[in-house]
């Protein structure tokens, strides 16, 4: 952990999760249950208490947060009910906000290109949505072999289904407020 | 008999889960029971717009709500994602009014509270007398092992998408498994994340997921797995790599039209990535 503590910090992200960080006492349950506790650099349980302890730095910047699948596991099973998937929501939210380096490119890759489809499309296609991805992450090689077979079983339709409310689905984005994808402080690398 | 839903397919059934869009037209046909697709419905935003929207993660979804609205029925949603975020968009729109009112000045439609959101697998198994279902078996599915396979939010978290089956310990799918003859082996894994989001970005993580998943119910002596989410089955189906024994992975509604002996569910099972044909033919399932 690294960087000045901010005294204020466990108030701002309580009051932007809404979840009740203060009462954690660390008994882990949510770690146990954790899918992909295994690949962060801090375990759930951690986050919550470094949130506790004002440790903003070290958590915006972190992989963990982006490596939350969102499964609802620890905010079912946490005896006081704090959802753990929605402090991290919270979390990668300002560290966009604030233009911190994302500890998961690729995961805040998906996830934009996800949402510029749902924009421009009113429901995603996949492929426009994995070419997008795949420019922004240059990741390009991944998953050839899938994609090769979801073709073959023709899982994945070359147009995309273009809504008649897009207009809606706009006003819908901008609404939401800055947080969405559209102008994101800095290009991540 | 007429029983009808509002329907909402959500994006992955004209895509990578076909067979489940298919499927559960078929078996809801075959059932007397008429799904009314919500008309220029819009995604929901899946578990992007709450990992970088903050409020588009309940005002997209909100506005299916307000679209089915007019049907005044509950909304069938095969998706364990679309379901979760339309519930939660369901509950933000009864509770807060400010939400509420935005988003109908948005989308030009008032809120009447008269379209619930419900998984799918929940009507199967909720709203259908067993002797109803009963009656349509044509081919009850002996020598079928499998695990039920709910994954992460069909039923959380319990305040907003449980509540129709245990949200630790759920039983309805292996009833209904079993009432079509099959015979469901017990595990621990029911409610267990795949990590689907993650399935494009961090492959080899979903990679070790799925191959957890796989092994437990080859431990617990199952020959397939019944899943009730595209998402969950294109995940368990795309990636078992190189497993010298890949285990077939079903929708519970390819299971159901089997069993009822529907002709355009059998034709499904060909665009599996695990082709489940050979383990069905050594049981003698296929025609």
């Amino acid at each position: 952990m690294s960087g000045p503590l901010d005294w204020r910090f466990m108030d701002i992200v309580a009051e932007r999760s809404g979840q009740p960080i203060a009462t954690c006492y660390q008994c882990r349950k949510c770690t146990a249950g954790c899918p992909t506790a295994f690949v962060m650099d801090y375990d759930p349980a951690q986050i919550v208490h470094m949130v506790q302890m004002g440790q903003r730095n070290a958590l915006l910047s972190s992989q963990a947060i982006w490596m939350c699948v969102g499964c609802e596991t620890c905010g079912t099973r946490c005896p006081n009910g704090i959802c753990v998937g929605r402090i991290n929501d919270a979390l990668r939210q300002m560290a966009v906000e604030e233009g911190v380096r994302v500890g998961a490119p690729a995961v805040y890759q998906f996830h934009r290109s996800f949402l510029n489809n749902l924009r421009r499309f009113g429901r995603v296609h996949e492929i426009s949505m994995i070419v997008e991805y795949k420019l922004r992450s240059l990741d390009l090689l991944s998953n050839l072999d899938l994609g090769a077979k979801m073709l073959l079983a023709r899982k994945l339709p070359p147009l995309p289904q273009r809504i008649r409310g897009r207009q809606e689905v706009a006003r819908i984005f901008e609404t939401a407020g800055a947080q969405g994808p559209a102008k994101p402080p800095e290009e991540q690398p | 008999m007429s029983r009808a839903y509002a329907f909402y397919p959500g994006c992955t059934l004209h895509s990578t889960g076909v067979e489940y869009g298919v499927s559960a037209r078929a078996v809801c046909r075959a059932l007397g029971v008429e799904l009314v697709e919500i008309e220029d419905w819009n995604c929901c935003g899946a578990s992007s717009a709450h990992s970088l929207g903050g409020e588009l993660a309940d005002a997209l979804p909100a506005r299916n709500i307000l679209l089915a609205q007019p049907q005044a029925r509950d909304i069938a949603i095969p998706c364990a994602a679309c379901y979760g975020r339309l519930s939660s968009a369901d509950r933000r729109l009864r509770e807060d009014e400010a939400f509420r009112r935005q988003m109908e000045e948005i989308t030009g439609r008032e809120y009447a509270g008269a379209a619930r959101p419900r998984a799918l697998l929940d009507i199967l198994t909720s709203d259908f007398p067993p002797e109803e279902l009963r009656a349509r078996l044509r081919r009850p599915l002996a020598g079928l092992q499998p695990v039920s396979y709910y994954g992460c939010l069909l039923l959380r978290p319990p305040q907003i998408a449980g509540g129709w089956d245990d949200t630790e310990h759920p039983v309805k799918l292996d009833r209904l498994l079993g009432l079509l003859g099959a015979e469901p082996r017990p595990w621990t894994y029911a409610t267990d994340c795949c990590g689907a989001s993650m399935t494009l970005n961090r492959g080899d993580v979903v990679a070790r997921l799925v191959g957890r998943l796989v092994d437990a119910a080859e431990d617990a002596g199952a020959n397939c797995i019944v899943t009730a989410c595209p998402l969950c089955q294109a995940n368990l189906d795309g990636r078992q790599g190189r497993r010298p024994q890949p285990m077939p992975v079903f929708y519970v509604t390819e299971l159901l039209g089997l069993a009822m002996g529907l002709e355009e569910v059998i034709g499904l099972f060909g665009r599996h990535i695990v082709d489940p044909r050979p383990l069905l033919r050594r049981l003698g399932l296929l025609p």
